[in-house]
């Protein structure tokens, strides 16, 4: 735009508060939490005014990650990756299907959006609370086949004990491998099978590699722990994860069905004439095309995940251990423990995991709009 | 052969619909279930009529669970109207810089602002709880509402962001030519054109606002707790009686539900616009 000289000087004024306000609140903010995850901070008087601060280096996270006291952490970080994995997978899969069916244009379409999208406006309080009787021994869920005449359910949704796909935390290293392994094999075979030869080969070569050191160097691994400590799938989190489904599954609806509208109408009737079925244009011609789609909510149910806090919070209770989460042991660590260096060091890695989706799409989407 | 043709569409009709009204219960179900416990007398509430409608309407829940929470309630109006209106305004402001006024690095700055959104707050949670403290606003208030402008300007900033996109250059370069300069073509232009980005903006952060609990139950006292944290304290204790909490969740699910179903199309061009990619 032409703007004269003082014009633009007012722009930047304007913008200038707001610029400060995150700078310091944000960037300013991050910087500080990872300072205090390296201190000792307080050392019995964590709470005052000024506390007490020493630089210590990284022992804060070399406990949770191997301290004996620490196995909470280890166990919520797991849980952290089935809840995300739970929720991206579920929410995904019923959007689409919802969007699918709406798309199909039947009547009252409007109405039934609005269905499938009001639990987004609910507060994970309100959803949580919900869900908690729908979900408690005595309540809803657990009494729907005593109305078929059966005896009650028994399940312990959101305090079972029991666990599965278990494994020993001293062989995460085998297992980080053994997942690279299975990544990178295919990226791989999606290369090839874009013509992309040489990149193939080399994703290909490091798999490779990766599978002869699983299959034979096992046992020269380093142990990521002195002794076995095991860990798995929580059952008791699955009743979190549904509530979770239900909450979003309609926001993932909501853009597919967008998307899915804006595929032309063209593109359907010429699929059609060319004998397509209405399962092989979904299959092949729309879904294919609302990749960015899948994408931006895959990132945004990640992010979503990982602020689960306060579902978990209303529906299982922050001391539930069998439900946890890195966010609620963060909570419980610095508020309730007044250890705020230890809560620091819980809020980084949490926000590490975050860097590692949003960074990168971050970084897509500027790309794309620098070269507009 | 064309009978034959339109029956089978009919039958795939059909079947359409049943899976569509399937699908509905089972998304109605909770509501269900919360309405029907609220208005049940405690004595009702148990396993074996767990499903049943009340055998009649008991509203005392209602009355008593306000009783608890309308203090959380009328915080939870305050915090939300007031951050609501702030964090819309600078958006706005910001959205128009971005969009109009680009300068040599914006589209890095503006990205470098949208990061803001997507953290998880736990990682900001200490230094701002320090900050209140020094600040003397730590418990009240004033200093959640500051929160909530604060890291509400990147979602607010994006959405004005890419509605201005869309108002053409022609329209502003001439109000230019006519003699408009940075104020007045924001106040005489871009403003009145921005009425539904200021609803759609306003909708989603009133909803953001009024839902959040993180900060509500770390950085406030009693005297000033949101619903949400009133709330989680009715449903907490270990022996409930289910009746509170659910007349509970239908008061501070109400006035962002209501919302929901008389604007809707607002509330969901905002969570399209959620998604950073245009």
């Amino acid at each position: 735009m032409i703007g004269k000289g003082k014009d633009r000087l007012f722009a930047i004024l304007v913008l200038l508060p707001s610029l400060i306000l995150v700078g310091i609140f944000v960037y300013g903010f991050i910087g500080n939490t990872m300072y205090v995850s390296m201190t000792d901070w307080g050392k019995g008087a964590a709470l005052a005014f000024h506390p007490e601060k020493n630089f210590i280096g990284l022992g804060h996270y070399g406990d949770l990650f191997t301290g004996f006291l620490n196995s909470r952490f280890r166990q919520d970080l797991v849980n952290a990756v089935f809840y995300s994995l739970f929720l991206i997978i579920g929410a995904l899969g019923v959007g689409l299907f919802i969007a699918v069916l709406l798309d199909r244009d039947p009547g009252g379409k409007g109405t039934y959006r609005t269905i499938f999208l009001y639990p987004m406006s609910l507060s994970f309080i309100v959803t949580g609370t919900i869900w908690r009787w729908l979900e408690a021994p005595g309540g809803g869920l657990n009494a729907i086949p005593t109305l078929l005449g059966l005896p009650r359910a028994q399940f312990q949704w959101l305090s079972s004990r029991k666990t599965v796909l278990q494994f020993n935390w001293q062989d995460l290293f085998v297992i980080l491998i053994a997942i690279a392994v299975v990544v990178l094999a295919f990226l791989a075979v999606s290369a090839w099978v874009k013509e992309k030869k040489k990149e193939a080969k080399w994703l290909g070569g490091i798999a490779v590699i990766g599978l002869i050191w699983v299959l034979f160097f096992r046992d020269a691994t380093p142990n990521a722990l002195a002794s076995p400590e095991t860990h798995g799938l929580n059952l008791a989190t699955l009743g979190v994860t549904i509530a979770a489904i239900w909450q979003y599954s309609g926001y993932t609806m909501a853009l597919y069905l967008a998307g899915l509208t804006g595929v032309s109408a063209d593109l359907h009737d010429s699929a059609r004439i060319d004998g397509a079925t209405e399962f092989q244009y979904y299959m092949r011609v729309a879904i294919p095309l609302l990749k960015t789609t899948t994408l931006s909510a895959i990132i945004i149910l990640a992010h979503i995940s990982l602020k689960m806090f306060a579902l978990i919070f209303a529906m299982a209770g922050p001391d539930n251990a069998q439900t946890g989460h890195p966010s609620v042991l963060m909570y419980l660590t610095t508020f309730r423990a007044n250890d705020f260096a230890k809560g620091a060091a819980i809020a980084v890695v949490l926000f590490l995991l975050a860097a590692l989706f949003i960074i990168p799409y971050l970084v897509g989407a500027h790309k794309e709009r620098s070269y507009r | 052969m064309s009978e034959m043709k339109t029956s089978a569409v009919n039958y795939k009709r059909i079947v359409l619909y049943v899976i569509i009204a399937v699908l509905v219960i089972l998304y109605l179900i909770p509501i269900y279930m919360t309405l029907i416990t609220a208005l049940k007398p405690p004595a009702e509430i148990n396993l074996a009529t767990a499903w049943k409608l009340p055998t009649h309407a008991y509203w005392k829940s209602f009355s008593d669970a306000f009783k608890k929470l309308g203090p959380n309630f009328m915080n939870s109006v305050i915090l939300t109207v007031t951050g609501t209106f702030l964090s819309a305004f600078l958006g706005s402001v910001n959205g128009y810089v971005f969009s109009k006024w680009q300068f040599k690095g914006s589209e890095l700055v503006f990205t470098l602002m949208l990061f803001g959104m997507f953290i998880p707050y736990q990682i900001i949670l200490i230094p701002l709880f320090q900050t209140l403290r020094y600040l003397h606003l730590y418990g009240g208030l004033p200093g959640l509402i500051l929160a909530h402008v604060v890291y509400g300007l990147p979602i607010t900033t994006l959405i004005f962001r890419n509605f201005y996109v869309q108002i053409s250059r022609s329209i502003t370069e001439s109000a230019q030519i006519d003699g408009a300069n940075f104020f007045s073509l924001y106040a005489r232009i871009i403003a009145p054109l921005s009425i539904p980005g200021f609803v759609v903006v306003a909708i989603w952060q009133f909803t953001q606002i009024w839902n959040e609990f993180l900060w509500g139950i770390t950085l406030t006292r009693q005297a000033a707790q949101p619903i949400t944290v009133g709330l989680a304290q009715l449903a907490g204790g270990q022996a409930v009686n289910w009746n509170m909490p659910m007349a509970g969740s239908i008061i501070a699910a109400l006035p962002v539900l209501l919302l929901y179903i008389f604007l809707g199309q607002y509330f969901i061009r905002g969570l399209l616009a959620g998604s950073v990619k245009e």
